[in-house]
């Protein structure tokens, strides 16, 4: 029995993405998503580059590409830190200056390690050993261990207070399905994040998407936002 | 001699690559090995940002910016083709799923360390992307390049001057002037390119080289 005021509504779905930021501190570690654009949540950094938060630890494969998106969060020189596999691009202009001049500190991942960091966070794992990098400069410093025939390297998780992701389509319980290559590292830090942050194309009712193919389960995400669909076209 | 062009290299790579293999492409030279796999082969092609069954490049107007290759290409998928996430990618690299990744690289010693993400100088910024875990994960490393730099120093070294990619993972050399396969016990020519004798192709290279009894 229920009383009548008694709401057991489950509903993450935020009005817009200013609202969906609003509580962001200086300071956070923020995970963003997106291999290039591919899955770069466009408007989610927008409206964090409005919201204003500064000193913030970004993680990303890339440090941004042309004057949008991540560029611009760099530009408008809110990242103190960024953690990524792979800066350096023909249109990475905004970082390369930051760089050059001093003013933002880069931890350089391979790329696998950085996901698998990032996995590790979500699901608990304390450190993993890889192989990955072993005998390399990204490795000095580590501990090392030999394991069966090979060499491996110890590494740590990568933790975020918040995760900013672009998915295809979300319920109001967060359950979400992606679009083709711009899934990348969206379940990964939607799992390793306090608060995952998703910006969608389409919200649809609860039960309508088919459970066989949710790929991030709802419990990883905390918010929701619906936005247009980007006109911005493949960079 | 008769060099080989880029697009040869890439095809002569190709050659090699067997029916049913799992295959990733690195960014940049290998790219150009897609456009040359042999026909009646089925030969699958990984992508590290999370797709299996890469198909060629889409034609103008029907590129997709949510389906892009490493390089940040716009590509399609084959049918049969699969989406996943970037640690599941990671593992079919890391853990010895794939067949082959083919790399383009600056150089590559005699013991098979290779070095292509870095060139150590001091105002460049460092990118790795994916390079550390192809060159530990895949079953083979292919390498392929010119065999010489702009100024003619040999790009296959006693050992690289730039920064490690990873440690004795190479296994075969492709390059504008030959294939070289490394062995434990040193580099072994399989093939040169028309009109290069053995010992022309020894100086060139700068370290000592085996003749394979077949290599022509």
């Amino acid at each position: 029995m229920r009383c009548d005021n008694f709401r057991p509504m489950v509903n993450k779905l935020f009005a817009s993405p200013e609202a969906a930021l609003a509580d962001i501190p200086d300071g956070s570690t923020i995970m963003i998503g997106g291999f290039g654009h591919a899955g770069m949540p466009a408007e989610l950094i927008d409206a964090l580059i409005a919201q204003g938060a500064r000193e913030l630890t970004i993680v990303n494969n890339n440090a941004g590409n042309a004057d949008t998106g991540l560029a611009a969060l760099l530009k408008a020189k809110r990242v103190r830190k960024i953690l990524c596999s792979f800066p350096r691009q023909a249109d990475s202009w905004h970082f390369d200056a930051l760089y050059r001049a001093g003013e933002i500190e880069l931890e350089l991942v391979p790329q696998g390690t950085l996901a698998e960091r990032i996995r590790a966070a979500g699901a608990g794992i304390g450190a993993f050993y890889t192989p990955t990098a072993y005998g390399t400069r990204l490795a000095e410093g580590k501990e090392t261990r030999r394991i069966g025939d090979r060499d491996c390297v110890l590494e740590y998780p990568i933790h975020a207070d918040y995760a900013l992701i672009k998915a295809e389509r979300a319920d109001r319980w967060g359950n979400l399905v992606y679009r083709k290559s711009a899934r990348n590292f969206g379940p990964i830090m939607a799992s390793a994040a306090r608060c995952a942050v998703v910006q969608v194309r389409e919200t649809v009712e609860l039960g309508a998407l088919d459970p066989e193919s949710i790929v991030t389960p709802g419990i990883f995400v905390k918010r929701v936002v619906r936005v247009a669909p980007s006109m911005r076209k493949a960079a | 001699m008769k060099k080989l062009d880029k697009k040869q290299i890439a095809a002569r790579v190709a050659r090699d690559i067997p029916d049913g293999a799992y295959v990733n492409l690195g960014i940049g030279l290998p790219t150009l090995v897609a456009d040359h796999l042999p026909r009646g082969r089925e030969i699958i092609l990984h992508s590290e940002n999370g797709i299996l069954g890469v198909g060629p490049k889409p034609a103008p107007g029907e590129e997709d910016e949510d389906l892009i290759n490493a390089g940040k290409e716009p590509v399609t998928l084959l049918p049969g083709g699969a989406y996943f996430h970037h640690a599941d990618s990671f593992g079919m690299i890391r853990g010895r799923h794939l067949d082959f990744c083919i790399l383009g690289a600056f150089q590559v010693s005699v013991a098979g360390d290779l070095a292509n993400w870095h060139t150590g100088g001091a105002d460049a910024i460092p990118a790795v992307g994916g390079a550390m875990d192809l060159a530990v994960g895949a079953k083979k490393v292919l390498v392929m390049m010119e065999h010489l730099t702009k100024s003619g120093e040999s790009k296959i070294v006693e050992r690289c001057t730039y920064p490690l990619t990873g440690a004795r993972c190479v296994n075969r050399i492709y390059t504008d002037l030959a294939v070289i396969d490394v062995k434990p016990d040193g580099l072994q020519v399989v093939e040169m390119v028309e009109g290069l004798s053995f010992d022309e192709l020894q100086r060139l290279s700068g370290v000592p080289l085996r003749r394979l009894a077949t290599a022509a």
